[in-house]
């Protein structure tokens, strides 16, 4: 019987999560005996015109990561969805917006003026901007068009399955490659990884006292963390409220508040949203009936970066989706 | 000349303001009609999520009412509110929705006048300012 085809793609993304798939480690040769990958851009030379040769829902599954940025990336999914039976979005910016979704607090235009011209390391004096389309010797060259908005993958296409993270722990991927394998999957739409808050399954959960009441908001910058304590306890922003578990605590483990990258867990809306509930619960809540107006708003304007902190990696996916300009 | 009417969702407790909503109609109180109210247990219960989701439905403005600081019904509902929606007001702001569109007001059960007068001040006030920036997009 001839193996199944796996299609690996990434869009706006970093690499990171092509480096998740090189530390499977060995179990990565076992993927290789078990599939026939068709396309993957960072390791094997395929092109776009190979997928196009293959029939209809040949590719058995296209694991994509990264968001959607580009015409070109757009362009490219569908086509793999046209060829693929299941599409997982692989990934943080995948599955809510990524890193790269922060880009929604701009657009094009002023991403454009802030990169080509305004960095100080760059020197542009004719203010040449890219364009879609330009004539060198006769020749037309063309370049994708670069959207107002980055979308999420699923805002893009139908997608099957998603695989949070930043990236995907090996353990949920190789999950996630055997249940696809054994053909063993939960419903449609699922996200492969627990349903609980990371606060459950967090090694300090029994440093947490029964009620948390943060008096001063620090950054993790600005003091010396202790490696044992609950980040709230402390004072610091950690989204593990609000956000899913699975991740195997790596941030944590290495004294880092969660910063979101799990997105939210099952049947939350919006992320951001209820990260901010929990945290603006919790600020302040010692004393709170004798809280004046100016303390309240001192405490509260001491988390300097409301939606950058609690959409980090899903403001393309959050209700909003974006800043309004 | 189409006038623009604001649309704008309200969130009463239903210990105090929804009372005073109640007060303020049925003492034939004149307030405009741009308010739909929506009665909640506390204003405690009323999560960011259904702000930022009243916005992204089209709302041009979303109203908080709850019980006085220290009246609160749970003893302390309103007192998360007052930091959930100061914290909410930054970071609206932050996308794009000026924190003028979100408003928590504390409205009794006997206050049927001053809800009146909050309903008719807010609705001036988005007129003034105009169709919310969710809409125009």
């Amino acid at each position: 019987m001839a193996k199944p085809k796996v299609a690996f793609y990434w869009n706006a993304s970093c690499g990171g999560c092509e480096e998740t798939v090189i530390d499977l480690n060995e179990d990565i040769l076992k993927v290789a005996d078990a599939v026939d990958i068709v396309l993957w851009p960072v390791a094997l030379d395929f092109k776009r015109k190979d997928i196009e040769a293959l029939a209809d829902g040949e590719i058995a599954v296209s694991f994509i990561n990264g968001s959607i940025r580009l015409e070109e990336q757009e362009n490219m999914v569908k086509l793999l969805t046209q060829k693929s039976g299941l599409v997982v979005a692989f990934g943080a910016c995948a599955h809510i917006g990524g890193i790269p979704g922060l880009g929604n607090f701009w657009n094009r235009e002023t991403i454009f003026e802030r990169a080509y011209k305004g960095v100080p390391s760059v020197e542009n004096p004719e203010g040449t901007l890219p364009q879609e389309r330009t004539t060198v010797d006769g020749c037309d060259l063309t370049l994708s068009e670069f959207y107002d908005t980055v979308k999420t993958l699923n805002q893009t296409i139908d997608v099957d399955y998603y695989l949070p993270g930043c990236p995907p722990p090996p353990d949920l991927v190789m999950n996630a490659v055997n249940a696809i394998l054994q053909g063993d999957l939960p419903e449609k739409g699922a996200v492969l990884a627990p349903a609980k808050a990371l606060c459950d399954t967090c090694p300090r959960r029994d440093s947490k006292p029964e009620k948390i009441s943060i008096s001063e908001v620090k950054r993790p910058w600005e003091i010396k963390m202790d490696p044992e304590t609950c980040f709230l306890v402390q004072g610091v922003i950690c989204l593990g409220p609000a956000t899913r578990s699975g991740c195997g605590e790596t941030c944590i483990r290495a004294n880092m508040p969660c910063r979101g990258c799990f997105g939210p867990v099952d049947g939350v809306a919006d992320q951001g949203a209820r990260a901010l509930s929990a945290i603006a619960s919790i600020l302040g809540l010692e004393g709170e009936e004798n809280m004046s107006e100016e303390e309240t708003q001192k405490l509260v304007d001491q988390i300097v970066d409301p939606a950058g902190t609690f959409y980090r990696f899903g403001l393309p996916a959050s209700l909003l989706r974006r800043k309004k300009m | 000349m189409n006038q623009f009417e604001p649309k704008i969702l309200g969130f009463c407790c239903n210990w105090c303001s929804y009372a005073g909503a109640d007060l303020a109609g049925t003492s034939r109180m004149q307030q405009v009609p741009n308010v739909r109210i929506i009665r909640v247990m506390c204003s405690g219960r009323v999560d960011p999520t259904f702000i930022i989701k009243a916005f992204e439905a089209g709302a041009d403005g979303v109203l908080i009412a709850g019980c006085h600081p220290g009246d609160c019904h749970y003893i302390g509902g309103n007192y998360k509110t007052i930091r959930r929606i100061s914290l909410l007001h930054n970071m609206l702001e932050q996308l794009g929705i000026e924190k003028e569109r979100l408003r928590l007001e504390w409205v009794s059960a006997s206050e049927g006048a001053k809800f009146a007068g909050i309903v008719n001040n807010f609705t001036e006030r988005l007129k003034e300012l105009g169709a919310s920036p969710v809409k125009a997009q």
